[in-house]
């Protein structure tokens, strides 16, 4: 089911950033999101996620999904393990399908180290993880691959495209390319 | 990986030496041990003293209390902070009462409390009263502290109460917490035993002082004054240890 949204009004004190905002979002296919910065593409997404109440406007076709995100910060537990990290927002996944996940892009002998140690390139690759790992119907990422070289970059789109293969995706980015690999048929600019 | 950074507050061995030096030589230099015992009597009567079966008896019984008051202000503190934090209502109930306990000298609690109950478990109360409003504070900055963006990221990944507050709010208040037991640890045996030297329970640390001081007993009073100081850092540097492992235990995955 496609996620419709009508009229939203969001602003910020005298700031306005949603002026009577209207998308349609497809389900099963990727959607790139863009805009100049600052003009609310984060705010939409948050609005989104629940995360932040629109001021006016209706969002239909979002009851009931689950959902999953890489956010513009990796937002990990650093007193936690890469692993853990990722067990905590996916309880039932098994061990084996998380050590072989990370294993895949390339931080198999670091996923039992604390988060704490990682560089930044390293904790980007488990935040993205996270969020694939996740029993999600509707994945939300925002600026996803900030911070990766090109090499690991590509390493982890293609991880991405393959699993959220058939699922929502908001994908925000400043990177044509990125929407183009990861094979963004909508587009909706803000 | 960055190098652990040395304690700075950490105790060297050479400086406890050098004191003790210092005490020595100023026994020496005024030569009355009713005035000031040297390190070495002191450390006798210490050693006599625990040979006897009163001591371990009164340590026992000061130990339990203020210990038991210590632990029963803990968990309330916590417990009344996460109800703070969750209900402003229960934080400005509770903010003119923990500002009082604050501020209501010790001596002045010790009498009250003398009044209502038995100085028997004086100790617990005051040792209770001192912790409390400790823990509290430390307890509902450090929830008030907690990542807001790690929160939001467990509510997009719908996870539960239990295990947000077993693996990202535990983690975080945990060093405010670390800290207000480490001060109230000092504080709550500090409080407690000057309770028991006005209430006099019988058979406690507080009534031996109590005793060295009626009898001008200056070696009773420094060997019983150095147990304090012992059982007090024993005590918090074990408990800390405890806490520490605890956390890592709960933290597994």
């Amino acid at each position: 089911m496609e996620v419709t949204i009508n009229h939203l009004f969001k602003s910020f004190g005298e700031h306005t950033v949603l002026n009577d905002f209207n998308a349609c979002i497809p389900a099963g296919q990727v959607t790139l999101l863009t805009a100049p910065s600052g003009k609310g593409k984060t705010t939409l997404l948050r609005i989104l996620m629940g995360l932040e109440k629109a001021d006016s406007g209706e969002i239909s076709g979002l009851e009931g999904l689950k959902q999953s995100v890489v956010f513009q910060e990796d937002r990990l537990c650093e007193n936690l393990s890469a692993f853990s990290n990722i067990k905590l927002a996916s309880p039932q996944l098994k061990n084996e399908m998380i050590e072989e996940a990370l294993a895949k892009v390339g931080l198999a002998e670091y996923a039992h180290s604390p988060i704490s140690k990682f560089s930044g390139g390293m904790k980007r690759r488990v935040a993205i993880l996270r969020a694939l790992l996740a029993d999600y119907d509707i994945l939300f990422l925002d600026e996803p691959f900030k911070g990766l070289d090109a090499e690991t970059k590509a390493l982890v789109m293609s991880d991405v495209k393959q699993r959220s293969q058939g699922k929502t995706v908001i994908l925000v980015t400043h990177d044509p390319t990125e929407a183009e690999i990861l094979g963004a048929v909508y587009t909706i600019e803000l | 990986m960055p190098k652990k950074n040395k304690r700075p507050g950490k105790i060297k061995v050479w400086a406890v030496a050098v004191w003790l030096v210092i005490w020595q030589i100023c026994a020496l230099i005024i030569g009355q041990n009713i005035l000031l015992v040297s390190p070495v009597t002191a450390f006798q009567r210490l050693f006599e003293l625990a040979c006897t079966g009163e001591f371990w008896l009164s340590i026992s019984f000061s130990l339990l209390r203020i210990i038991g008051g210590f632990l029963a202000a803990c968990a309330a503190g916590i417990l009344l902070a996460a109800l703070s934090a969750k209900f402003k209502y229960v934080e400005q109930f509770l903010a003119p009462f923990m500002l009082t306990v604050k501020a209501v000298p010790v001596a002045s609690f010790v009498i009250l409390i003398l009044i209502w109950v038995s100085s028997t478990n004086l100790s617990i109360i005051i040792s209770f009263l001192i912790v409390l409003p400790v823990i509290y504070t430390n307890v509902k900055d450090g929830i008030a502290s907690c990542d807001k963006q790690l929160l939001e990221m467990a509510q997009v990944f719908r996870i539960s109460p239990m295990r947000k507050i077993r693996y990202i709010y535990i983690s975080q208040i945990m060093p405010f917490f670390r800290a207000g037991c480490s001060i109230s640890l000092g504080l709550c045996w500090k409080s407690g035993v000057a309770a028991e030297v006005i209430g006099i329970p019988k058979n406690s640390i507080g009534e031996n002082l109590y005793n060295a001081k009626i009898y001008l007993d200056t070696p009773d009073l420094f060997a019983w004054t150095v147990v304090i100081i012992l059982i007090s850092l024993i005590f918090e540097k074990l408990f800390i240890y405890l806490l520490d492992k605890g956390i890592q235990r709960l933290e597994r995955i």
